[in-house]
């Protein structure tokens, strides 16, 4: 069964992967289609907030690298990426699958890039959680033998 | 007196080319690769990349190693080449409840819904030298437990409930930010937790320590300390809605203060609040207890004169790249500066011993 995927949450998956996986997948599917800039891709930063108590007032923490672009295909989608970090070729790859993703092709898109790579991180976040879970404390109280 | 200045193109350009060949050493071991620094010494690269005020792990990585591990130099080289970034928008604040957490430990509550997790923790490690390491570099399989599902829940939340903890004022103002506009005193907490978390490790934690020695009445439990990843929502002005650009690593720590209440507020807990680029527990947690000495003012206590309280004292001097410029700058050549205070003190002294031989024949 394929998953349908709306904008924000496909921009998110291919923004969260990581770059050798975009370009492996992408890759393989062979797809060469035609663009135009209209933003090439550009490193710049974004200023991550945090709330005073987790939960207040926001606050400036500090920036992250994020690379961005836009382009327009023939058929004239337009396909934009916000990426975290300095690839411009994962920041391309990111917004042509966005731009592509709006034509016929979004069923295979869908199901031999996205789902693959929306499961590779449910993965690592699960690996990770695995480990975590294991360094639970498990506290037990010692009999005092009192009475 | 006029004194030359120009002249040192030579010795500055054959002192930066020994620079590059001290920094390789020895050419007979092999060479560290920036993946290397990024994967390997990861919390130094968590530092320069919380007080460089900018999270690239890459980049802290190289400037490590460009740095020759002076982490001060690296941050130094990751505030430098942050300022030729453009900004493209701020992102959404972090939700730290969602946080996927790698450890998350209480030290007011042992049964907290989500339990102790340790974490990779250097806590109760024996700290004895492990040989081990300088031989080979296999290591076991960490063990695996059934994750967790749902999201870890703050400790401070079950406390709100009952009222027994000051609450944080919701507010979605647009925070000021230090790194566009100089800092202004008094600073509000926005500002100050800003220049907190990118302040020096080492200042932040003696300032910490002073608290704990009893420069200011700051007892703090550790309600909790958490470290984890959190998702990057930013708003694309293109499309009109926010979207997930990427995760970054945090650590976040909250502390409790007993509070004997005020002519406004009830006997209740007070909030220290630390939030930090990385694995860097020791800073989030320094940052909180700092950030709670210095909310003196607007809890209605009273001041006590402890350095930590003294917001024009902290604030000026966390940050490593200020102090060190402006203390380093003291070795560049000051020949002029220094000829004058050497005609100066000639000429005091010229005059204390005529006037002293003048006394004698008297």
């Amino acid at each position: 069964m394929t998953a349908t995927f709306d904008r924000k949450t496909w921009m998110g998956i291919l923004a969260q992967a990581p770059a050798q996986d975009l370009c492996r997948l992408w890759s393989d599917l062979g797809f060469s289609p035609k663009y135009t800039w209209l933003r090439a891709p550009e490193i710049g930063a974004a200023m991550v907030r945090g709330r005073a108590g987790g939960t207040g007032a926001p606050f400036n923490l500090g920036e992250v690298t994020v690379t961005r672009c836009s382009l327009q295909l023939e058929g004239g989608q337009v396909g934009h990426a916000y990426v975290q970090g300095r690839d411009k070729a994962k920041a391309m790859q990111a917004a042509l699958v966005d731009a592509m993703m709006q034509t016929e092709m979004a069923g295979p898109l869908t199901q031999l890039l996205l789902e693959p790579l929306a499961a590779d991180r449910m993965a690592a976040q699960r690996a990770r959680a695995s480990k975590a879970a294991a360094t639970k404390v498990d506290f037990f109280t010692m009999a005092r033998g009192e009475d | 007196m006029y004194v030359a200045v120009k002249g040192g193109e030579r010795a500055i350009d054959n002192a930066h080319a020994w620079l590059a060949e001290e920094r390789r050493g020895d050419p007979n071991v092999a060479e560290l690769s920036v993946a290397q620094i990024r994967e390997q010494l990861k919390l130094a690269v968590n530092r320069v990349m919380a007080e460089g005020s900018l999270c690239d792990p890459d980049l802290a990585a190289l400037a490590i190693k460009q740095a020759r591990g002076d982490l001060i130099e690296a941050i130094f080289l990751i505030r430098a080449y942050r300022t030729t970034l453009p900004r493209f928008g701020a992102t959404a604040p972090v939700d730290t409840a969602q946080m996927a957490c790698d450890r998350r430990i209480s030290a007011t509550f042992k049964d907290a819904p989500g339990g102790q997790v340790l974490g990779p923790t250097f806590d109760y490690t024996h700290r004895l030298l492990d040989f081990q390491l300088a031989a080979d570099g296999e290591v076991p399989d960490a063990p695996v437990a059934p994750p967790r599902e749902e999201a870890t829940p703050h400790i401070t939340g079950f406390l709100n409930q009952e009222g027994l903890i000051q609450s944080e004022p919701e507010s979605d103002e647009t925070p000021p930010d230090l790194t566009r506009e100089p800092l202004e005193l008094p600073a509000g907490r926005p500002l100050r937790l800003q220049n907190l978390t990118r302040g020096d490790e080492g200042f932040i934690l003696g300032m910490a320590y002073s608290t704990q020695r009893g420069y200011a009445r700051n007892h703090a439990f550790v309600g909790e300390l958490r470290i984890g990843t959190c998702v990057l929502e930013l708003e694309l002005p293109e499309l009109g809605f926010a979207v997930e650009i990427g995760e970054v690593e945090l650590t976040e720590c909250e502390t409790m203060n007993q509070f004997a209440g005020s002519k406004t507020e009830p006997p209740q807990f007070t909030r220290g609040y630390g939030l930090v680029f990385g694995q860097s527990e020791r800073k989030a947690i320094s940052m909180a207890l700092v950030d709670r000495a210095l909310r003196w003012k607007e809890l209605g206590e009273d001041d006590m004169g402890a350095p930590a309280q003294d917001e024009e004292f902290v604030l000026y001097h966390s940050d490593n790249i200020q102090a060190t410029g402006f203390l380093e700058h003291i070795k560049l050549p000051h020949y002029v500066d220094f000829q004058a205070e050497l005609e100066l003190v000639r000429r005091l002294r010229r005059e204390a011993m005529s006037s002293g031989h003048q006394e004698a024949a008297e």
